[in-house]
């Protein structure tokens, strides 16, 4: 019927018509922002995967695990760049953080969800909350001033003269305190709200027939917990590790701030070291030569693909979870 | 028909090991708490004392050191005052390894040879503020979050009202994807992109880089509300005639403005946090401006230098300027928390 009446319409019925009444034109441009988000996501793959492209050719993939980092070529060393000190530097500082911090979170997570006093469950949750939303120069500036003098005095100068004197990677000298291990435990502090907040979350997405069914059979509290609510949500707690190795592994200013930011490799987990996040902030805005700016872009892409795994990983688990095994309905 | 066990009752150990685990529960609460209210405490404290009239009218002023005075000492050095005022001499970035095109703004050579002189660190006084860093962190996050806000609102309406198309699987994979990304590598796209193109560290290059951490916050809240509109409020507005977007704009997103406020109101507070992008962007300056093509201060940039500084003076500004920061933040998510409350209330 369309056609019969097109002869007499004016502009703004034909423009109705045309466009559903602006329907199409509202869905045309909600798209167009939609598609400036993948848009982003292709701005990072694009510019990391072409400024790398030069030291890409020249290393190939020794860079990744060839030790030694030097930007400035002088008579007697020339430049030469080796991602290892920066990789290592990252994956123990972040391990570390995880060992201290997942049992702990873990603990927070079920003490929140099972057994906490119901009047105290939200102020601990907006707290735990909060604490992850706290900037984390303020955690660095709180490691650099407070932690790393206590930890110097109190944790590294004892653990290095006793158990040190056997484990080299523990051994001293423990000189300004900042290094893997300072930085590793001011990262735990800062992914334990992390992984607290999203343990607690699955927790609860556990449906209650799993407690009653052990109940039941005349299980205590910590054998319902044990045996049934936290196997259930086993995949969402594992989920929620990753995204805290994530922030981890990928998190700059308390690493920069903590680590030392030495390119060398040293041993013992006292003695400074770097991350790759912290090695480009520092010498990205003072880049030497174009290949060492494309070196120090080809250890951003390395962190950006790692991270970018580890998220998908989890979020795929904790996807999965929320839906619940076999559709299972609360 | 009675089952009698024949093994001994296991009833007392069971017990035990209930109150042993659910104890120790407690305790990983409480031992994480420690921490946690220490971080807390000591910046609230700490940055309190640092509060002052001048702490928020004044810029950056160098620390005055008894018996020292930096224009005959510096010449000695061979180093112009222009070295020591125009820059933080703390800054980590070029004490190692700086380029002499950025000693000017960022710092410069000053720091060993002032070690030294055997200069009165610990007695020099600072009396500066941090007036040009509140100005910078207000103008670049603004800036950014104006950048966001179209992207994050349009996409996440796309997102709600069209959610069964394919594009919207790959956005919601895409959002993801960013509010996994570490800040650095917004900072090194922005810097890549912004900075050396132009040859220019800029507040604008700033809020760029903010702008990818900003977008998949700003996203996801509204998504996320847009999607608890009950459907039949929608379809009451298009029984009623309304075209679609009319719904949306007058229907769905009023109802739903609370909970897109909270999101942006996130989305600022965390980029107002950011550093790591920061440093690789605006760079830092110690006059207070407002012109965005430059360099900038910002707060979190200002916490870091002077956390490192040799005075303890600045150290103590770096707390003052932290606890501005965590109260920005405190302040934004106890407000979304009321806010959600009422909201959530009047259901």
């Amino acid at each position: 019927m369309a056609p019969a009446t097109s002869t007499g319409e004016t502009f703004s019925e034909r423009f109705a018509r045309q466009t559903q009444h602006g329907d199409s034109i509202f869905r045309g441009v909600t798209l167009v922002f939609a598609l400036a988000v993948i848009g982003l996501v292709a701005t990072i793959g694009f510019v990391v995967i072409n400024g790398s492209a030069l030291a890409r050719e020249q290393f190939g993939l020794g860079f990744l695990f060839d030790s030694i980092w030097n930007p400035t070529a002088t008579d007697t060393s020339p430049a030469v760049f080796g991602a290892w000190p920066a990789i290592r530097g990252t994956l123990l500082s972040s391990a570390i953080a995880l060992l201290l911090a997942a049992p702990i979170a873990v603990g927070i997570g079920i003490y929140l969800a099972e057994l906490c006093p119901v009047s105290l469950r939200t102020p601990l949750s907006f707290l735990v909350e909060l604490l992850a939303a706290i900037p984390s120069v303020i955690y660095g500036t709180w490691g650099v001033l407070v932690f790393v003098p206590f930890f110097v005095t109190y944790i590294a100068t004892p653990l290095a003269d006793t158990i040190g004197q056997a484990i080299p990677w523990l051994a001293g000298p423990v000189s300004t305190g900042r290094g893997i291990m300072a930085a590793g435990c001011v990262l735990a502090i800062m992914i334990l709200p992390t992984i607290a907040a999203i343990t607690r979350d699955v927790l609860s997405l556990v449906p209650n027939t799993q407690r009653e069914v052990l109940l039941a059979l005349g299980a205590t509290r910590w054998e319902v917990i044990a045996k049934s609510v936290v196997p259930y949500a086993r995949a969402g707690i594992i989920g929620g590790i990753m995204l805290g190795l994530g922030r981890a592994l990928g998190e700059t200013m308390a690493a920069t701030m903590l680590i030392g930011n030495s390119q060398q490799i040293n041993q013992s987990l006292f003695e400074p070291g770097t991350t790759a996040a912290s090695l480009v902030a520092n010498e990205l805005p003072n880049v030497q030569s174009p290949i060492h700016e494309s070196a120090l872009i080809t250890v951003a892409m390395v962190l950006f693909l790692i991270t970018l795994v580890l998220n998908l990983g989890a979020r795929l688990i904790i996807w999965n979870m929320n839906r619940g095994p076999a559709n299972a309905r609360r | 028909m009675t089952i009698r066990s024949s093994a001994p009752s296991n009833y007392q150990q069971r017990v035990l090991g209930d109150r042993v685990m659910r104890a120790l529960t407690l305790v990983a609460t409480l031992i994480a708490l420690i921490p946690l209210i220490l971080i807390i405490g000591n910046t609230t404290i700490l940055g309190a004392s640092a509060l002052s009239i001048d702490f928020f009218t004044k810029t950056y002023e160098p620390p005055a050191i008894a018996g020292f005075d930096p224009a005959a000492d510096l010449s000695d050095l061979g180093l112009g005052i222009p070295d020591l005022t125009d820059g933080s001499f703390t800054d980590p970035l070029s004490s190692t390894n700086g380029l002499p095109d950025l000693s000017g703004v960022a710092g410069g050579p000053a720091i060993d040879n002032l070690e030294d002189k055997g200069a009165g660190f610990a007695e020099a006084t600072t009396s500066g503020g941090v007036s040009h860093a509140i100005a910078g962190t207000l103008l670049v996050t603004g800036l950014a979050l104006l950048l966001s806000l179209p992207i994050g609102i349009l996409a996440a309406i796309f997102l709600a009202e069209y959610p069964g198309n394919p594009v919207a699987t790959l956005v919601r994979f895409a959002t993801d994807v960013l509010s996994g990304t570490p800040s650095i590598i917004a900072g090194t796209v922005a810097y890549i992109v912004i900075v050396l193109n132009f040859r220019q560290f800029s507040g604008v290059a700033g809020a760029i880089a903010l702008m990818f951490l900003m977008v998949p916050t700003i996203t996801r809240t509204t998504e996320e509300v847009l999607r608890l509109v009950p459907e039949t409020t929608r379809e009451a507005a298009l029984a009623l005639g309304a075209p679609m977007w009319y719904s949306t704009f007058t229907v769905v997103v009023p109802t739903a403005i609370t909970g897109i406020v909270t999101g942006v109101l996130l989305a600022f507070a965390r980029g107002a946090g950011e550093t790591a992008p920061l440093i690789l962007t605006v760079l830092g300056n110690n006059e207070f401006t407002t012109n965005l093509l430059g360099p900038i201060q910002a707060l979190p940039l200002i916490t870091y230098r002077y956390t490192e500084s040799p005075y303890p003076g600045e150290n103590l500004q770096a707390w003052g300027s932290a606890f501005i920061l965590m109260m920005l933040v405190l302040t934004m998510n106890i407000l979304v928390r009321f806010g959600t409350r009422n909201r959530l209330k009047g259901r």
